[in-house]
């Protein structure tokens, strides 16, 4: 604390009793805004590990098992399944990690108390949801979608010199060959990287609004887990024809089928869907959770 | 300056703030006293717009926390909650404070060496002692060079040497002019710190007043005297315009007598005395007798109510367990249940 000279400290004297002036810090201080809660929410978030850990454990699972599955495939007769959907298998397991990230952005901050901290420096909450949401969407988007797009050449190297059996036609399977090479059309490889890079980060800044709901890790992520795998496993239980609707529904609103229709693998009868309008669904969802979040932040104590 | 007005938090049924209204000013210290439980921590929370009160307003320099534009050059506070993600250095920990209010990264490493902590600026606080967190606390209320600092019980686990240094940061802040607001439940730390005194007891304003009256009006003095003809005594004393009282032990306690003046009547008069001594109360009790009435958590204690308070030496610290005096011997403390039987 270094002996400061106030300026007009004698004019001050006359408003303090105590005939000491008010401090003014040397410091220059800016007027904050939304760029300084972006700038301080990307030095939090690369500063824990949690980051580091579930990012690398994504990428790993992406393109480790998408290397391995086509690795085990390309030495096989064509089976029908488009060029690049081998990729949802690892992203099927990688979007976990990316849904406990999201959820942990928000939740560890309530865990440690930080969240006091944060909350005193940026007393504007809106602002701090709103740029962790930003900067963990564009982290997790950009990250999902390079593990995609590895994951998407490793496919199409490995797999496009697959046999055609001479009873596959262009029309009855998903996948199209030319000139005696399975290749994918341009819908696809956007589906199966940006598209899947774009469906995993949503879901994981779902999983970040419902931890600012529910603000405790361990519930918002069981949460998530059970809004992503749920509606599907219990559709697979659902027999007979009573069922059906129920059951047509769960599949087709299930978030893995907006994920598996994005690889143009969708599991509902509807083969020509390409994941996009569930992908847009999705972000209608999320907004108006964040909105929900948003609301309760302003209203909550913390 | 902060300013309550009226401020009121209602947690279901219970008034955890009731009605405060104080304003704390730049350049003193003003201490924020009050039994555990008093609504201390609340308060504060409600000052830095974490908290939303029921009731009533809370400003600092005029404005409500959400409408302050750099915060942290505003207040800097320290809360009983550190209030830091363990897994996050030190250093991005202030840094990231920093940038959220515009302050310069040159900032974070002066404050570090400040409260000390430059050696462990790279560790992560999760493996921090007690009073190693503290100092991270501290640095980052100190992060934007605010006008006012709040402390929520600072000296919790700091060593001797931690509790000097804070005693000094904090008066020393004061004297720049600052607005130092810092909270304690002992008494005997606030004596040393603070000029200024709120004491708060259940979540009402029980005092507002400088130390120095606090002590003057509260630090009662009054001479002990033991006897074997305490009759006799009494009426020397009552003669010469004294009010002796009987104490617990059965000695004789005059209250503001002098000890050399009771002595020479007690020669003139040829009583014998065994004892003639000068009592002084602590601080410590004359808090304790202040707030008895609004302690929320009591320790079972004889004389908690305000009959018989223990006797220690001013400034010393409280007995282990806040409020529990040593029995004081001929006195037998009353059997368990007899608060019972005469309540019903």
């Amino acid at each position: 604390m270094s002996t400061q000279q106030y300026e007009g400290q004698a004019a001050g004297q006359a408003n303090w009793p105590n005939g000491i002036a008010p401090y003014n810090s040397p410091i220059p201080m800016a007027r904050t805004h939304l760029g300084h809660a972006l700038v301080s929410e990307w030095t939090k978030i690369r500063t824990v590990r949690s980051t580091v850990w579930t990012l690398s454990v994504m990428f790993v699972l992406v393109v480790g098992i998408g290397l391995l599955t086509a690795m085990a495939l390309s030495g096989d007769d064509y089976t029908g399944m488009p060029l690049l959907s081998s990729g949802l298998f690892g992203l099927m397991l990688g979007q976990l990690c990316v849904i406990t990230l999201g959820v942990l952005v928000v939740t560890s901050e309530y865990g440690t108390g930080m969240i006091r901290t944060t909350l005193t420096a940026c007393p504007q909450r809106g602002r701090v949801l709103l740029a962790k949401a930003v900067v963990f969407f564009v982290l997790a988007f950009v990250m999902t979608t390079l593990a995609c797009t590895l994951t998407a050449l490793i496919n199409s190297a490995l797999l496009s010199d697959q046999t055609r059996p001479s009873y596959v036609s262009d029309s009855n399977f998903g996948g199209s060959f030319e000139g005696g090479k399975l290749v994918a059309s341009g819908g696809e490889w956007l589906g199966a990287t940006v598209g899947a890079g774009l469906y995993v980060a949503l879901l994981g800044l779902l999983s970040l609004a419902v931890g600012a709901l529910l603000r405790h890790s361990a519930g918002a992520i069981t949460t998530m887990m059970g809004v992503v795998l749920l509606p599907l496993v219990m559709a697979l239980f659902m027999a007979g024809e009573a069922l059906k609707d129920v059951r047509d529904f769960l599949l087709e609103y299930s978030p893995l089928n907006g994920l598996a229709s994005l690889y143009r693998i969708p599991m509902t009868e509807d083969q020509d869907a390409t994941g996009w309008p569930l992908l847009g669904g999705l972000a209608v969802v999320t907004l108006i959770i964040l909105g929900v979040a948003y609301a309760l932040l302003h209203k909550r104590d913390v | 300056m902060i300013e309550l007005e009226d401020l009121t938090k209602r947690y279901g049924d219970k008034l955890a703030v009731d009605g405060l209204s104080f304003t704390v000013r730049p350049g003193t210290v003003t201490g924020f006293l009050g039994p555990n439980g008093a609504g201390k921590s609340t308060t504060m929370r409600m000052v830095l717009g974490l908290d939303a009160p029921t009731r009533g307003d809370v400003r600092i320099e005029g404005k409500h926390y959400g409408e302050l534009r750099e915060p942290l050059n505003s207040i800097g506070a320290l809360l009983e909650a550190k209030g830091v993600h363990g897994g996050r250095r030190a250093y991005d920990h202030l840094l990231c404070l920093a940038q959220s209010n515009g302050i310069p990264e040159r900032r974070v490493g002066e404050v570090l060496e400040m409260v000390g902590l430059q050696e462990v600026a790279r560790k992560r606080p999760k493996g921090f002692s007690l009073g190693m967190g503290q100092r991270l606390g501290i640095a980052a209320a100190l992060l934007g060079d605010p006008r006012i600092l709040m402390f929520d019980e600072p000296v919790n686990g700091l060593d001797p040497e931690g509790i000097h240094w804070i005693r000094n940061l904090m008066q020393q802040l004061a004297r720049e002019g600052r607005t130092v607001f810092v909270s304690s439940h002992l008494m005997s730390e606030m004596a040393q710190t603070a000029e200024h005194l709120v004491v708060i007891g259940q979540g009402k304003l029980l005092a507002d007043t400088s130390m120095s009256q606090f002590i003057a009006e509260n630090s009662r003095t009054h001479v002990r005297v033991r006897t074997p003809e305490p009759e006799r005594m009494r009426d020397v004393l009552v003669e010469a315009g004294l009010r002796p009282v009987t104490g617990g032990d059965g000695a004789l306690e005059v209250d503001g007598g002098e000890a050399p003046r009771i002595g020479e009547l007690a020669a003139a008069n040829g009583v014998v005395l065994h004892e003639l001594s000068t009592q002084r109360a602590s601080l410590e009790e004359a808090f304790m007798r202040l707030t008895a009435q609004s302690v929320e958590y009591h320790a079972y204690a004889p004389g908690a109510d305000g009959t018989q308070l223990p006797q220690t030496p001013p400034g010393a610290a409280p007995p282990p367990g806040g409020a529990a005096p040593p029995p004081q011997p001929g006195q037998a403390p009353p059997a368990w249940g007899e608060d019972w039987k005469r309540g019903r």
